[in-house]
Formats: structure tokens, C-alpha cells, sequence
């Protein structure tokens, strides 16, 4: 049980990760005309980031086995 | 050429091919041989969230806004983060359950109630009809598009006029006779769909590949990838905008974060998504890969959506192609017939992916949970008399989903012109999202009630027709536009689109905030006010602790009433046949050790409960429950008595609680125990040592006294210089034994406690220089040099001075026996250092060897081979020694190595001790 809890707790916490990732004002900073390796920065930021969190969350849910 | 024979050509070809799949896996899964149970499939299953809506309308809504439609797939992932806790306790509800749709899961929750379901399936129908026809509109126009081939033209500047150009209408019906082939030729809802979910995973695949691939073409085919396309877009001052969309939108982070979290809710609550999350999960554990692929998968398929986007704006900058059909359109003006022919196949594919699952879901909704508790209630004596009413359930689902899809035509035609994909796509976003709280507050609150889920659905669901719908007619025109300009009567604090004065949001997070608090606010007044029924009592506390509950006798607890096995038999044959209902009566009589039909069942509350699931696997919890309460007396519960019972179940899980704790308190009490003998057995085994050492060291004077006597006795000739000898040696040893015999009685004193301690303020230096003052004798007599190095004042230490002088003395004497023959030398020293004193005493004799270092502080204990060697000494008193130091909070110890004399040091606190 309690490492199914705590399992729990790390998804819940990258849940959390997320939603202050993609949410004012980590948005706001790379809302900007510029570009990031040759993209737009807030496309290039939102994609890193979300790919970011998919790793965590696959290294979460593979974890434990 | 691309001939409209062709292409309807290869459509159903297209077709052909997922239902080749599906009867395949159908075949497979009836020879026991699944092959949707691996996570893959299911993740791929769940892609059915990726329509015609996310293969056209991202490009659409991307062309206008930049990142504006990243929203719908981040949101998700951030719900998929939570799965693990929320989605796996939905499944084991729902498995438990047998829960067959969203409707029945909180028409479940909620004490089976009819009403809830039925309020349920008309919310989830009205609310996904706009979304319905967003996929009708998507393939309609991506065919009348492609037929132009190699023109490019918009549909609404063709014009369709009759029946037979309207490939809407078409559509729709083409994928009402699939579906319905699809999934409903027998009736399994209480099973899988395995052929559904293997076409479904398969249509995944070809509508990513088929997005890939234009991404890929537009990006590197068209232009020299990402950083070209992008410099290009920079230069054009209209799409550079884009670069940064979030800053010129009023409420602009308002309408991302409203959009995120609109999306986590449709992952969970579509009908679509709940049938392949849900229903048609075969294994809990598929969840864990999931977690991550399918967000993976969401991931790829956008990441070329911005490239399309921009590559339309600047291949069409006149605004003549509608941004919706960048996708189709890109490759057509490339002249890339085939790309633009694969293109309209993955539109097709996610179009009907999406129809599909969504109707087959709403079509078991209307039939289980809107349909059939009415029917049975209006005409229950007759539906009684039927000998089998699966036929009947197959035909209310085929009529259903041929109605849902006319109606989603219908409304395409109504207001499908007037908006682009996503936005008709969110306003059923923002209609499921109205259960969010009913599931949520369903699965971790209690105390939420019927009541409260009715009023928060009917009030989240008016206000949701109100500020969504209702606009979006007006704006078709049916409506007086006037309406949304000045409000209704005029009133403007009631302007849909501006309630109660609310600007500056777009419509969608203007629409989610009012409907939001309505629902909520609802929902949980009204569970507080209205109390909850024994039903609903039993239903909340199943589904919150669900994985309390598991294994346990679940809901047969809680009935109580009479049955006959007949009766209960052929209410189940009516509705799953008689093979089926065969099958559960052999399983049931078989876990009882008993055969059936020739040996007698008894028709209790396991039994009962046992037909009422397999039921509600068919026809839902509502239904199951008005069938089975048509053919069994029951004695209604009260409220009281479901507490009672659930009450006992808490205290049966708090004993059991308490027997485990009883259980480790007694296994560490039985460890405890152990050591505790082995110690005593350790001690005893000492003692034994102790005896027997003791008994040796007194046995070997006595010995030899005994010698020395027997000889003076028996001969008396003994001459006087040798009678002087030997009475010496026998006063000695007699003294040795005296010796020893006081210092094992000392010991003994020590080690029980019993000693008596006179701690007084004692001057080390003078200890020092008495007990070296009275060996002074025993120096020169052994020709040994003493050197006392003693500072000029110490502090003084308590102790118990005899013991001091005794410890002195030993160690002294000690010194003396072991130094070296010839030119022996003994060095005293004191210091004191760090709150303590020391005292060392060295000798130059032999030395020990670090091996004896702490053995020669045991008892007994003699350095050398005791039988080559004469003992010294007793062996007691440097253990002796020790003890004393120690009672006074010091510490002895040895420094030394073979041949190089040895230095014995003690410390004192000089803190007042005792």
C-alpha cells in the first residue's frame, strides 16, 4: 500500500508541476516575438516543457516494477 | 486525376478494411485469443480523443491564434497525470458495477436512479450533437474539396442544392449503417467491443502517419524546415503577431488556463472516452503504460500543426482558403495527389473513429438509462410477458444511433456554417465538462446526494444552453440576432454572451465560469440540504471506498426480501438469453458445490444480487433494478439499517485493524523474549565460566598448601631451614587465596550493585604519591626505577578514595610484576585535560599483544599460556580496576605492543560525580 501511495503522491505532484507550467506567468515570460532555435519561443517552450513532463510522468509510471 | 468515383472508391475500401480488422478481432477474441489486451492497443485507443477536430480544426484554430490550440491536448495530459488515482478507482467501480456507460455510472452512484441517467443521456446527446456534426462538416467539406481537384475552392462558394449533392446527409448515413454493423450485431455491452477497439486503434495509426506526413512535406517538402518556415513567418508583420498570441487577447491567460481545464474534463467525461477508458478496458494495469503513451501520442501528432498552420497563411495570403482546410488544401496546390488523397483517408479516419465510439456510447446511454426504464415502467406487464428482449435492446441501439446522427446532421445544417471545427467542437466540451462535478464529488465525497447531483447537473446544463447554444443558433440566423446584441426583453445584464455584465473572456471561459459555479454551487447545496436516501447511503459508500470494499460480499450485504430461482432466471434469460443466463446460474451453483439445474438453489441475497449485476451489464444499473424489483419481494432497507450495516463493515475493518496491530505487538513481544534468553543463557554460560575459573584459581594455592602441609605432617624429619621455606610458601598462598577469595567477593559486591561508594573530593596527587610511597619497598626489591610525574595542582575528582588507592595500587603492582628483570623502570604520570584527569602508568616490560588489549580486562583473564607460565595474579584485578573507573564516569584502557612495555591509562571527570 504504501508504495502505491506514494506513487500517488508523484503523479499528483506532477499534476501540480504542470499546471504551473503552463500557466501565467512561465507563459507569460516566453510570450515574446523571439525565437528560440529558430522557433517561435513560446511554441518552443510549451513542446520542451510538455515533453519534459510526459518523461516524468513515463518514468513515474514505469517505476516501481 | 482525382475522380469522385475514386475517391468514394477507395473511402469504402477504407471502411472495408476497419470492419476486416474488427471481425477479426472479433474472431480472436471469441477463440479466447484478445488481441486488444495490451496496453499499446489501449493506448492507442484512447487516440479516438484526436478527431476530425485535432486533423483539421488545429491548423484552423493555429492559423488564428499561434498556440491557441495547444490547450486541448495539454490539458489532458495534466488529467492523465492524475489517472492513477482517479481512473483506476473509476474502473474498479465501474468493473464492480458492471457499469455500462457514463450515464449508468452516476445514474449508479446516485442510489440507481432513472431520473439521473435519463438526465444524464439527454445532456450528454444534446451536448456532443454539435460535435457530431463537426465531424460530418469536416468530411464533407474535405471530399467536396478534393473533388475540385486540381482547383482549389471552398464549399460554401460551390453550393450544394439537392439531395444528392449534399454529402453531409450522405456521410451521416453512411456511418449510421456502419456503426450500427459495427456495434451492434449482437448485444455485449456488458462485454468488450474488441472489434471496435482493434479499428479504432488501427485508425489511430493511419490518421498520425497521415498527419506526419503532411507536416513532414510542408515543413521540409515545401520549405527548408522549421527555421525557414518560421523566418519566413517572421517577416510577414500578421503572422510575427502570432509569435507572441497570449498578450493582444483580452483575458488571454484567462482563456488558456479556462481551455485547460475544459479539456481535462472532456478526457474524462466525453461518452467516447469514458466507453474506451473505461468500458472497454480489459486489464487495470494497460492504465500504467497509457499514463504515458497516449500523451506521447498527443504530443506527435501536434507538434506539426504550427508548421501547417503557417505554411497555409503564406501559400494562401489572400484569406481565400479557409485556414480549416490547410491540411487538404496545402498538398493540393503542391499538385501532391496522393499526399491530398492519404490526407483525406486520415481525416476520414478520425472523423469516423470519433462517430463511431461516440454513437455507440450515446446509443447504450439513450437505450439503457432513457429508453428502457421507461418502457418498463409504461408497459411492464407486457414487456413481462416477452420471452426475450434482446432483440428489442438491439433495435431502441440502432434506432438510436441512426437518430443521434440525423440529429448531428440537423444541427450542422442549423449552426454548423457560422463556426470553425474547434469552436463547435468546445461548446460539447463545455457540455460534458457539466458532469465533472456529479463523478468527482461522486468518487471522493459521501455526502454528495441525488438531489445534488440533479440540481448541479440542471443547473450547469441551463446555463450551458443559455450562453453556449443558444448563441450559437442565434448566430445561424435562427434566432433574432437582436438577442445577443441587447439581451433578451432588452435586459442587458442577461446578454448571453455577457451575463449578468461579465466581458472581456472569450465565449467559451465566459460560458465555463458561469456554468461552473451554477453546477457546483448546485450540486453541493443541494446534497447538504436534501438528505440522501438508504439507496443512495449504500451506493455513495460502494463507490468512495471502493478499495475497501474489494473482495468483500460488495452490495448483497445490503438486500433483504424474498425470491424464487425461476423467476430470477428468466428475467435474466429474457434479457441476455438463455445461454448466458445458464451460464451464470451453472458458475453460481458451482462455487456453492452444488449442480444446476438438479439440485435446489436458493434464491438469497447473493443470488439476487449476482442477476441484478449481469443485468445492469446489459441494461444498465436503473433498469436492472426496476426488472429485478418487478419479480422479488423486497423489504426496503431503512436508512438506519444501511447505516447499521455499513457501520459494521467500518468496525469490521477497525478490528481488523486492531487484530494487526494485537498480532506485530506480539511478534515484538516474542523477540523480545528471545534475546532475552539468549542473554540469559549467555550470562548462565558466563557464570558457569566464572565457577569453574574460580575454582580452579582457588584449587591451585590450596593445592599446593595442601603439598607443603602433608610433607611437614608426614615428615617430621624435615630440617628447620627448609620447614622455614615451606611454611613460607604456605603462609603465601594462604595469602593468595585470602587475596582472591576478597577480590571475587569484591566483584561480586560490584557487579550486584551492592558495594558500598564514599565519594569525597579526592587529590589525585596525593593518591598517587601514597600508594608510590607504600610500594616504595617493593621497588627496591625488584631493583625498579619509579618516576612519578605529577603537576603542580590538579582539581580534585569524587571518588571513593580506598577504591582510587585500590586501582592505584593494582596497576602499580601490575607494573612491577610485569617490567623488564634487569633494568626495570616504571613511569607514573598525571595530567588533566578537557574536564578530566588522567593517569598514566607505564612499565618496560614484555608488553601485550594488541589481540589481549581488551581481553586482559575480563575475568580471569592472564596474559601468556597459563599452563607454561606461573600466574601472576588473579586475574580479577584489572577487571576489577575497570569497573571502579567507570562507576566514576572514567575509562581504562591499555596501550602497548609486544616488546615494548605497555602503558595503562584511566580518565576521571573532574565534574561532580558519583
Amino acid at each position: 500500500m504504501n508504495e502505491l501511495e506514494s506513487k500517488s503522491a508523484r503523479f499528483v505532484a506532477l499534476c501540480m508541476l504542470g499546471m504551473v507550467l503552463f500557466n501565467y506567468p512561465f507563459l507569460a515570460l516566453f510570450n515574446v516575438t523571439g525565437s528560440l532555435f529558430g522557433v517561435p519561443a513560446l511554441y518552443a517552450y510549451l513542446f520542451i516543457a510538455w515533453a519534459a513532463l510526459i518523461t516524468l510522468m513515463a518514468l513515474v509510471a514505469e517505476s516501481g516494477h | 486525376m482525382l475522380h469522385e468515383t475514386t475517391i468514394v472508391l477507395i473511402s469504402f475500401l477504407y471502411l472495408g478494411v476497419l470492419f476486416a480488422i474488427a471481425y477479426y478481432a472479433d474472431e480472436r477474441a471469441d477463440a479466447g485469443r484478445s488481441v486488444i489486451a495490451s496496453p499499446y492497443v489501449y493506448s492507442l485507443s484512447l487516440a479516438v480523443y484526436a478527431t476530425a477536430w485535432t486533423f483539421y480544426g488545429s491548423v484552423g484554430r493555429a492559423a488564428s491564434d499561434g498556440v491557441g490550440f495547444l490547450p486541448i491536448y495539454v490539458g489532458p495530459t495534466l488529467m492523465i497525470a492524475l489517472w492513477w488515482v482517479v481512473l483506476r478507482k473509476i474502473l474498479r467501480i465501474s468493473k464492480q458495477n458492471r457499469i455500462t456507460s457514463l450515464a449508468d455510472f452516476i445514474a449508479s452512484r446516485y442510489g440507481k436512479s432513472a431520473l439521473l441517467g435519463g438526465l444524464v443521456t439527454v445532456i450528454a446527446v444534446i451536448g456532443i450533437l454539435p460535435y457530431i456534426s463537426l465531424q460530418l462538416k469536416a468530411v464533407s467539406s474535405s471530399f467536396t474539396i478534393l473533388v475540385q481537384y486540381p482547383e482549389i475552392a471552398m464549399p460554401a462558394t460551390i453550393g450544394a442544392t439537392s439531395i444528392r449533392q449534399d454529402t453531409a446527409l450522405w456521410v451521416a448515413l453512411i456511418l449510421a449503417a456502419f456503426t450500427i454493423a459495427f456495434g451492434t450485431r449482437h448485444l455485449d455491452a456488458a462485454e468488450h467491443h474488441q472489434g471496435m477497439v482493434a479499428a479504432i486503434a488501427f485508425e489511430s495509426l493511419v490518421k498520425l502517419l497521415a498527419f506526419l506526413a503532411v507536416g513532414v512535406f510542408v515543413t521540409f517538402g515545401i520549405y527548408n524546415g522549421f527555421g525557414d518556415l518560421f523566418a519566413r513567418a517572421a517577416a510577414q508583420p500578421k503572422m510575427s503577431a502570432m509569435f507572441a498570441p497570449l498578450e493582444g487577447v483580452a483575458g488571454g491567460y484567462a482563456n488558456w488556463v479556462w481551455l485547460t481545464i475544459l479539456s481535462m474534463m472532456a478526457i474524462m467525461f466525453l461518452p467516447r472516452q469514458f466507453q474506451v477508458a473505461v468500458i472497454e478496458n480489459v486489464d487495470e494495469k494497460h492504465v500504467n503504460k497509457a499514463i504515458w503513451l497516449f500523451p506521447v501520442y498527443m504530443l506527435a501528432i501536434n507538434v506539426f500543426v504550427l508548421p501547417i498552420a503557417f505554411g497555409g497563411l503564406l501559400r494562401f495570403p489572400d484569406g481565400s482558403v479557409d485556414a480549416d482546410t490547410f491540411v487538404l488544401t496545402l498538398p493540393m496546390a503542391e499538385k501532391q495527389e496522393l499526399l491530398a488523397l492519404l490526407v483525406f483517408i486520415g481525416g476520414l479516419s478520425a472523423a469516423t473513429g470519433m462517430v463511431i465510439v461516440e454513437t455507440i456510447a450515446l446509443s447504450t446511454m439513450v437505450c439503457n438509462d432513457l429508453v428502457m426504464p421507461v418502457l418498463l415502467r409504461l408497459r411492464r406487464l407486457r414487456l413481462n410477458e416477452r420471452r426475450d428482449l434482446t432483440g428489442l435492446l438491439l433495435g431502441i441501439r440502432r434506432g438510436a444511433i441512426v437518430l443521434i446522427l440525423l440529429l448531428g446532421y440537423i444541427y450542422f445544417k442549423l449552426a454548423g456554417e457560422a463556426y470553425a471545427l474547434v469552436s463547435i467542437g468546445l461548446i460539447s466540451f463545455a457540455a460534458v465538462a457539466q458532469f465533472a462535478p456529479a463523478i468527482f464529488g461522486g468518487i471522493f465525497w459521501k455526502g454528495g446526494t441525488r438531489s445534488g447531483a440533479l440540481c448541479g447537473l440542471l443547473a450547469g446544463f441551463a446555463v450551458w444552453l443559455y450562453t453556449l447554444l443558444l448563441p450559437a443558433l442565434a448566430r445561424s440566423g435562427w434566432l433574432p440576432i437582436g438577442l445577443l446584441d441587447r439581451g433578451p426583453f432588452g435586459i442587458e445584464l442577461l446578454k448571453p454572451l455577457q451575463l449578468f455584465g461579465l466581458a472581456g473572456l472569450d465565449q467559451i471561459s465566459h460560458a465555463m465560469i458561469w456554468s461552473m459555479i451554477a453546477n457546483v454551487g448546485a450540486y453541493v447545496a443541494g446534497s447538504l440540504l436534501v438528505s440522501p436516501s438508504a439507496d443512495e447511503h449504500r451506493q455513495a459508500s460502494l463507490f468512495v471506498d471502493v478499495f475497501r470494499h474489494t473482495g468483500g460480499p460488495g452490495g448483497a450485504r445490503f438486500w433483504r426480501g424474498t425470491a424464487s430461482v425461476p423467476d430470477l432466471y428468466s428475467v435474466l434469460a429474457r434479457f441476455l438469453g438463455t445461454g448466458t443466463a445458464d451460464g451464470v446460474f451453472h458458475g453460481y451453483a458451482a462455487a456453492r458445490g452444488l449442480r444446476w439445474p438438479t439440485d435446489t438453489l436458493v434464491a438469497d441475497a447473493e443470488l439476487v444480487h449476482q442477476v441484478e449485476v449481469q443485468l445492469a451489464g446489459a441494461i444498465g444499473a436503473a433498469s436492472a433494478r426496476i426488472m429485478v424489483g418487478s419479480v422479488v419481494k423486497e423489504e426496503a432497507l431503512s436508512i438506519e439499517e444501511v447505516r447499521e450495516i455499513l457501520d459494521e463493515a467500518s468496525q469490521v475493518v477497525v478490528y481488523s485493524h486492531r487484530l494487526q496491530q494485537k498480532s506485530r505487538e506480539l511478534e515484538a513481544a516474542t523477540a523480545e523474549l528471545r534475546q532475552a534468553n539468549e542473554r540469559l543463557t549467555e550470562l548462565d554460560r558466563l557464570k558457569d565460566d566464572f565457577v569453574s575459573t574460580v575454582t580452579h584459581e582457588l584449587r591451585t594455592p590450596l593445592t599446593s598448601i595442601r603439598a607443603f602441609t602433608e610433607i611437614l605432617l608426614e615428615d617430621p624429619e624435615v630440617e628447620a631451614e627448609q620447614r622455614r621455606k615451606f611454611l613460607g610458601i604456605i603462609t603465601k598462598e594462604a595469602e593468595r587465596l585470602t587475596r582472591l577469595i576478597n577480590q571475587v567477593l569484591d566483584l561480586s559486591k560490584i557487579e550486584s550493585g551492592k558495594a558500598d561508594w564514599v565519594a569525597t573530593q579526592v587529590d589525585m596527587k596525593e593518591v598517587i604519591s601514597d600508594t608510590v610511597a607504600a610500594m616504595e619497598q617493593l621497588f627496591k626489591e625488584k631493583n625498579i626505577e619509579v618516576e612519578a610525574r605529577l603537576p603542580e595542582r590538579v582539581s580534585s575528582v569524587t571518588v571513593d578514595l580506598d577504591r582510587m588507592i585500590q586501582v592505584m595500587l593494582n596497576l602499580l603492582s601490575n607494573a612491577v610484576k610485569f617490567c623488564d628483570g634487569l633494568n626495570g623502570r616504571v613511569e607514573i604520570a598525571l595530567s588533566e585535560r578537557d574536564g578530566s584527569l588522567r593517569v598514566d602508568v607505564c612499565d618496560n616490560g614484555r608488553g601485550i599483544g594488541a589481540e589481549n588489549h581488551e581481553a586482559i580486562f575480563s575475568k580471569f583473564h592472564q596474559v601468556g599460556n597459563t599452563l607454561t607460565d606461573k600466574p601472576h595474579g588473579s586475574g580479577l584485578g584489572l577487571h576489577i580496576s575497570r569497573q571502579i573507573v567507570e562507576h566514576f564516569g572514567g575509562r581504562m584502557w591499555v596501550e602497548s605492543s609486544l616488546g615494548s612495555g605497555a602503558r595503562f591509562s584511566f580518565t576521571l571527570p573532574t565534574g561532580s560525580q558519583t
